[in-house]
């Protein structure tokens, strides 16, 4: 079943030329044509011939015996990566047209390593949500359903949704996500995978469009542990054309996967015990302790105490810069225009109408909290307590190397569920905006299902750049879980 | 701090969205409801600390004075909604 | 008397600061890599970064930043070791990324001083309040469509140094010699052309009016003045018009205003009509900006003389007046040609003639001192020959018209024109006793005590020997000749 491979073991399959790598595209563009109508994971899927192509030159690759780290891999690209000569939406009317003359540093270097794109992947509006709801090609679905209610439509998690129903689904044996407070793990979580936010600065912004600049980030969502560990190798590694990147050296992350973790401590953050956690996830909370200690890890109690202020600092800084970075959609040099007979008016007629409310929204409080009068209250104190809420981080690493904690409040919902209440929707990103605002490195580990048969993850956070303890934590978790689940929809069913 | 119809007039002016009166009148309450949450910021006690701005894990790199760039007016223009000739147009400007 | 404007009600003051934006001399852009050079056909260098695509971020120019300190240090200013970059929020055609990247809570540089020298030599230190590095806009066009303007990207994202000044100044002319003196500093460190016309100087002039003793009243801002001579007259009108909203009961609005130089008038600036929040907050593609003091010590100790100590150097190794070292430092490369002339030589004499002959001589020929018909060293040559006796001063004059026509060698049109100055005192004497045997009656009036005509004698000696006898000698023997 070539769909419903891990990258690790298509790559063994092509280096043994057990399977080539046209056959693996095929089998997916096949899987694309009879899903993504139901789905919806791809805003745009790329033409077949280009995919078959770029196999073929894969193959050719291996054939020589000189293939690159992702090389024959087809996998998804979040439609917030500029794609040269590819359309790229970010997911909104204001871009629905626009084709970049310009390939981001991530893909580019994905496409370096011999990845094979087969399109792009459904995301909220700039990456705003949790819930991939509010994105203007419709919402992508999750591909899991309640086992007592398969007919309600759940949502794939957000931003990165399309993304994380693709590779549930065995419509990529991986995608690209981006994470600013959590639109990697909490999507991962989700649908039953892996998600991995690295540290900020471990993967260059170039190229990819900007929500807010200091939280973005991007990486891998895949199907193992041991897959973030090589896809992030991929992407990862200093650019000298974004000033926030590391020059740091990008080691091969997936040789951490499967070291002992004896003797590792794991911190456990008393203020993650947040009241109204569901019982089911305290429970899973509960196994992925013991699995660790099992594994010979020191299991210690440790405090964030700025934890609950995280949630609301971060929705004060990500409006505030988003209302500055989604500034140049003007409709003058690039994206959609209304006319208008005067500049303002087409300023405004041309954002009115091109982004969604969701979008218009956190414009708005971004660019009040920003405003005279307001800036010391609201932006200048958030970026104060995010000062404190590093500092928490960094006490907590002294004691311990990694911290465990659920990824999400929930399991997936609902889709049109939480959506006119924006707090409750905001709730979902609890336990991953921390991390975000710290800028350490987090992943997302599917371990298990809640009573309704959905996946639920947990999630390690590490120190800054100590992406690898972090994957070899994670990499116990998954041993010891064991996650075999699949979802309703995947592309093996009834294949 | 509560938000009245009048600043969220002045702020979609600022940020460039043209709202309908009854557009107006949902996002200043949508505002609203996230400001009253937001506020418990509030409780924080931040005496002495100093505001993070980005994740400071580097210092600002420079670069060389080299033209690298550019010359790719053709390619940029491409993009635009409306140009003429070599220029981007706009509707005019009285300054 | 310092300057006021007289109104009904008495003597005004007028209060002026002035934010100068000079753009850096630098090979690309502040945040990209496109290039810098004036003219180019519109959209030709502009990167993505410029037009503000989706995605693109913005990296430092090095060299923007060692020229703000160069020029920082030229100011005599505070380098600030760190510095931030903020973005200032606004929508405009010419602004593609919706905000200009600047600094505003923590500039690069901090307070310094300018010294400036007034027309009846005074001087007057005007404080500088900041100089911070920023972006510049594009360049929108109104003239070419009857409904659409247009826009040329080519300057936007170019490195501009604002530059501050304290509320010093006190007089149209004040203004006009800080502009001149920064102008003057700017360019001898190589930092920004300081080419109003074609835009890389350009200033934004603070004007308040007030009565002697009062606190500070509104100012107004007038943007973009282009020229010297217009900011002069721009505070003037500006100040007068301000002056008799006051005495008419009326209160000064503060506002942004533009100079119209055609109607000799201030207006209101349509485009800044609504109030503005430009919503400063720190740019997050960009980290502090963190210098080392040992670079910034090197970069010291690289600067060129700046022409306060030229001046003063040149008025005590050359011995010459304040006033003409003033004239000759104005100018980098008049100061260096003439040096080049005084070096070993007559210092007051080679001044002499840079600023009278030398000048003259370029403003007639349409040169420059870069394209100066006459080298430093010709004109050193020649003014060697004076020194050895070789020709007068007057012949001097004829010896120099011809450098300016031929380019030849002083020696040479010397030679060629056979102007070597006569000393023999044997050709000397039979001039004069041809001379007085030509004018008897002149003869007979100076011995009977008309002593004004020895001047006649020496004029007519000189022109019987062609001008080229020695004038000592001629005078020596002249006046023993005639008193004998
Ligand atoms: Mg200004
Ligand atoms: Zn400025």
């Amino acid at each position: 079943m070539l769909s419903r491979l891990t990258l690790t073991q298509a790559r063994a399959g092509l280096s043994a030329r057990k399977f080539s790598a046209r056959e693996l595209a095929t089998a997916h563009l096949d899987a694309i044509t009879r899903l993504n109508p139901a789905l919806n994971a791809y805003i745009t899927t790329l033409p077949a011939q280009d995919v078959l192509a770029a196999a073929d030159a894969a193959d050719a690759r291996y054939a020589a015996g000189n293939p690159g780290l992702m090389d024959g891999l087809p996998i998804g690209i979040k439609d917030l990566f500029c794609t040269k000569g590819v359309r790229t939406t970010a997911a909104s009317k204001i871009l629905a047209d626009f084709v970049p003359p310009y390939e981001s540093t991530v893909t580019a270097n994905l496409l370096r390593e011999g990845a094979v794109f087969l399109g792009k992947t459904n995301l909220d509006e700039f990456a705003m949500g949790s819930a991939n709801m509010s994105s203007a090609f419709g919402p992508a679905t999750n591909p899991w359903q309640k086992a007592s209610d398969p007919s309600v439509a759940l949502v794939p998690g957000g931003s990165s949704g399309g993304s994380s129903a693709a590779v549930a689904a065995g419509l990529a044996l991986a995608a690209t996500g981006t994470d600013t407070g959590g639109s990697i793990r909490q999507p991962a979580a989700y649908c039953g995978i892996v998600g991995l936010k690295p540290t900020y600065g471990r993967c260059s912004r170039w190229g990819v469009i900007a929500y807010a600049s200091s939280l973005d980030q991007a990486g891998p969502m895949t199907r193992s542990v041991a897959d973030a560990g090589l896809m992030l190798q991929a992407m990862a590694g200093f650019d000298e054309r974004d000033s926030t990147s590391s020059n740091r050296p990008v080691p091969a992350f997936h040789e951490a996967v499967g070291k002992s973790v004896k003797g590792l401590r794991v911190g456990i953050p008393a203020e993650y015990r947040a009241p109204g956690l569901p019982a089911e996830i305290q429970a899973m909370w509960d196994q992925g302790i013991a699995w660790l200690k099992d594994a010979g890890c020191e299991v210690v109690d440790v405090s964030l105490p700025h934890t609950r202020y995280g949630l609301t600092s971060y929705y004060i800084i990500a409006p505030a810069e988003c209302s500055s970075n989604l500034a140049r959609y003007d409709g003058i040099r690039f994206g959609t225009r209304v006319d208008a007979p005067s500049l303002d008016g087409v300023y405004e007629a041309s954002r009115a109408a091109g982004f969604g409310p969701e979008v218009r929204n956190r414009i708005l409080m971004g660019t009040y909290v920003l405003s005279a009068g307001y800036y010391d209250a609201y932006y200048l104190k958030a970026q104060k307590v995010r000062t404190l809420i590093r500092r928490d981080f960094e006490q907590a690493f002294e004691n311990v190397d990694v911290l465990l904690t659920p990824t999400a409040p929930s399991a997936a919902f609902a889709q049109g569920e939480n959506m006119n209440d924006p707090v409750q929707m905001y709730l979902n990103d609890i336990f991953t905006v921390p991390a975000s605002l710290a800028g350490v490195p987090a992943l997302s580990v599917p371990v298990g299902l809640d009573g309704a048969g959905l996946p639920l993850g947990l999630q390690v956070i590490g120190r800054h750049f100590d992406e690898e303890t972090v994957l070899s934590i994670g990499g116990a978790l998954e041993a010891a879980a064991g996650f075999t689940h699949l979802p309703a929809v995947h592309a093996g069913a009834g294949a | 701090m509560s938000l009245d119809l009048a600043t969220t007039r002045r702020i979609a002016k600022l940020a460039r969205i043209g709202l309908e009166d009854a557009e107006l009148e949902a996002t200043r309450q949508k505002l609203n409801d996230i400001l009253g949450w937001i506020d418990q910021l509030a409780e924080v006690d931040v005496e002495g600390v100093p505001p993070m701005v980005g994740t400071e894990t580097e210092a600002l790199r420079q670069r060389a004075d080299k033209v690298t760039d550019g010359n790719c007016r053709d390619a940029l223009l491409a993009c635009a909604p409306e140009t003429s000739g070599p220029f981007y147009t706009v509707p005019k400007v009285v300054e | 008397m310092s300057y006021v404007i007289e109104g009904q009600t008495g003597p005004w003051e007028i209060v002026v600061g002035l934010e100068v934006h000079a753009q850096v001399v630098s090979q690309s852009k502040l945040f990209s890599g496109a290039s810098t050079t004036f003219g180019a056909d519109p959209n030709t260098q502009v990167s993505l970064v410029d037009a503000a695509f989706p995605g693109m971020l913005p990296v430092i120019n090095h060299e923007c930043v060692a020229q703000a300190i160069r020029t920082g240090l030229g100011l005599k200013a505070q380098i600030n070791l760190h510095s931030r970059f903020d973005r200032k929020n606004y929508f405009y055609a010419d602004l593609p990324q919706g905000y200009q990247i600047s600094q505003f809570t923590h500039p690069i540089v901090g307070t310094g001083t300018i010294t400036i020298e007034l027309q009846n030599g005074d001087t007057r230190e005007i404080g500088i309040t900041r100089l911070h590095l920023e972006q510049d806009a594009g360049k929108l066009l109104h003239d070419q469509d009857p409904t659409k303007s247009f826009v040329d990207l080519n300057r936007a994202g170019v490195a501009l140094m604002e530059i501050v000044s304290e509320p010093d100044i006190r007089a149209p002319e004040e203004a006009g010699a800080y502009l001149r003196k920064l102008r003057q500093i700017l360019r001898y460190l190589g930092t920004c052309d300081g080419n109003m016309e074609e835009g890389s100087m350009r200033a934004d002039v603070n004007v308040s009016v007030r009565k002697t003793g009062e606190p500070f009243r509104t100012r107004c801002e007038i943007k973009n003045v282009n020229s010297i001579r217009f900011v002069m007259q721009a505070i003037e009108v500006e100040a007068t018009r301000q002056i008799e909203i006051w005495e008419n009961g009326g209160e000064v609005d503060q506002e942004t205003r533009l100079f119209d130089p055609g109607r000799g008038e201030t207006r209101t600036m349509r485009s800044k009509e609504d109030a503005h929040d430009y919503r400063y907050f720190p740019d997050p593609d960009l980290l502090p900006l963190v210098l080392e003091q040992a670079w910034v010590d090197e970069l010291h100790a690289a600067l060129p003389e700046l022409p306060d100590p030229k001046r003063a150097r040149f008025q005590h190794d050359y011995g010459i007046p304040f006033y003409d070292a003033g004239v000759l430092v104005a100018e980098q490369a008049v100061a260096d040609y003439y040096e080049n002339v005084a070096k070993g030589r007559d210092g007051r004499l080679a001044a002499s003639w840079v600023t009278g002959e030398l000048f003259a001589a370029l403003n007639r020929t349409g040169t420059t001192i870069e394209t100066s018909p006459v080298s430093a060293d010709a004109l050193g040559k020649m003014l060697d020959l004076i020194a050895d006796k070789t020709i007068n001063g007057k012949i001097a004059k004829e010896v120099f018209e011809d450098m300016v026509e031929t380019g030849d060698s002083p020696d040479a049109i010397v030679e060629r024109k056979g102007l070597r100055q006569v000393t023999d005192t044997g050709v000397i004497d039979s001039a004069i006793a041809a001379v007085l045997e030509k004018h008897p009656d002149k003869l007979e009036e100076y011995r009977s005590g008309k002593d004004k005509l020895f001047g006649f004698f020496v004029g007519q000696v000189m022109k019987e020997t062609k001008g080229k006898a020695n004038p000592a000698l001629v005078n020596e023997a002249l006046k023993t000749r005639l008193d004998a």
